[in-house]
């Protein structure tokens, strides 16, 4: 059972307005039967300390990472953490997280991998329901156990590996990092060191839009037009693209992804989710050093 | 071989070791909750603080070693980063107060023993560790001030 799409008339301007809900749209829908919110943080206890309530917490780094191989869980195990989580495959899921909704949309992306239907992001995330003064619980959901079936990831269409990546060297490809990472005067994202890189720079040929360029102060998406000026304009691209984006881990580039192809439409567009810290550690791939793609 | 702990952090060891899997999760919060806030002389005046970028969300901390050879820790995150709040929780309940020698002994892998690295990666616990290490490094350089 899917729920209606929230009307609201900003997202009408977007390619896909179905990907989105307000923070009304969630406060009139929880509980409904057929939902499910789910948060997705950076800081694995924050949902701990008061979370949406009847919000379930799915974390990245230790369920939905394989935990030996660096690769995200698969068909089975996928399945098995849904059900866990009282999720269907007929579910409407809606995802929000701290940090402008990084995870949220780093925990969309794996579950489009998995091609689940209906998987909407909370447009503002965490920040903008308690800016809203909002209720909180701590209490844990009590979600009856589900079967979902298991379905086997399809990686291809918006998943890029690194011989990819390579092979599409001189085609549009989006560096989502700070500049100060970007020109290689960094080796990581300022305050994260460990998970640095032996290499600075950029993949040659990759512009630099920040990923923080598409959200407003409030952690929600700017309006279209705005974002149709920074993507299509400063950076050039166009929606017959073939475009891939990156970061360091492909956190922040599962925001850019959501931005250019649900927001602005895009059809081809992939995360190389291996991102700088495979690139910038591997032995004799180009790299580009400087504030020039 | 583990290298032994001084007997209050032991006890948070085993406190850890004692609650099952989610539940570990529940008392670093716990933690995270009792960290005292910082006295007036750090909050009215942060620059003193030392940064520990090594943690997701910065850390600052402060160590104070006293003429009795006593060592004092202050630590300041924000409500928003309970998992480094956390951490600095089990270093301020297991560590204040004790000698600097004492604190100076405690073996860097001593986070590893919590059981945490499963629930909160083992990617994340090296903040503590770079924690753990900033302190021993401001006592070192403090003991080395008063001795000149």
């Amino acid at each position: 059972m899917t729920l209606p799409f929230d009307t609201a008339p900003k997202f009408q301007d977007y390619a896909r307005p179905e990907m989105l809900v307000s923070t009304d749209w969630v406060a009139e829908h929880l509980g409904d039967p057929g939902l499910a919110v789910a948060e997705s943080d950076e800081d694995v206890l924050l949902y701990e300390t008061g979370h949406i309530p009847l919000a379930v917490k799915l974390d990245w780094h230790t369920e939905l990472n394989d935990p030996v191989t660096r690769d995200y869980v698969d068909g089975a195990g996928f399945a098995r953490l849904m059900s866990e989580k009282g999720i269907s495959r007929d579910t409407t899921l809606v995802l929000y997280g701290d940090r402008n909704n990084w995870w949220a949309a780093y925990a969309l992306w794996v579950a489009t991998l998995f091609g689940h239907p209906d998987v909407r992001l909370l447009d503002g995330g965490r920040a903008k329901w308690i800016a809203e003064d909002r209720p909180l619980s701590t209490d844990t959901p009590n979600r009856r156990q589900t079967d979902y079936p298991v379905v086997e990831r399809d990686d291809a269409p918006i998943r890029a590996f690194r011989d990819e990546v390579q092979a599409h060297l001189g085609q549009p490809m989006i560096d989502v990092r700070s500049p100060g990472e970007y020109s290689g005067e960094l080796l990581h994202m300022p305050d994260y060191p460990q998970e640095g890189a032996l290499r600075g720079g950029h993949i040659p040929g990759a512009r630099n839009v920040p990923w923080a360029r598409a959200a407003a102060e409030d952690a929600t998406f700017r309006p279209r037009k705005e974002l149709e000026a920074i993507y299509g304009g400063e950076a050039g691209l166009s929606p017959a693209d073939d475009v891939i984006v990156y970061c360091r881990i492909g956190e922040r580039s599962s925001h850019t992804w959501f931005v250019l192809h649900h927001l602005l439409g895009y059809p081809a567009v992939r995360n190389y989710d291996g991102s700088w810290t495979e690139w910038g550690n591997s032995v004799r791939v180009p790299i580009t050093r400087g504030d020039k793609p | 071989m583990t290298a032994t702990l001084n007997p209050r952090l032991q006890d948070i060891v085993d406190e850890f070791g004692a609650v099952p899997g989610q539940q570990k999760l529940q008392l670093l919060l716990e933690f995270s909750d009792e960290l005292p806030p910082l006295p007036a002389r750090y909050a009215e005046h942060r620059d003193r603080l030392e940064p520990v970028p090594e943690c997701q969300t910065p850390l600052f901390l402060a160590v104070e070693v006293a003429d009795d050879g006593t060592a004092h820790l202050f630590f300041d995150a924000p409500p928003e980063a309970p998992t480094t709040r956390g951490f600095a929780g089990i270093l301020a309940t297991g560590l204040d107060g004790l000698s600097a020698q004492e604190i100076l002994a405690t073996p860097a892998e001593f986070t590893t023993q919590l059981g945490l690295s499963d629930l909160v990666s083992p990617l994340r616990l090296r903040g503590m560790a770079a924690m753990l290490a900033r302190i021993k490094r401001q006592i070192q350089q403090q003991q080395a001030a008063a001795a000149t």
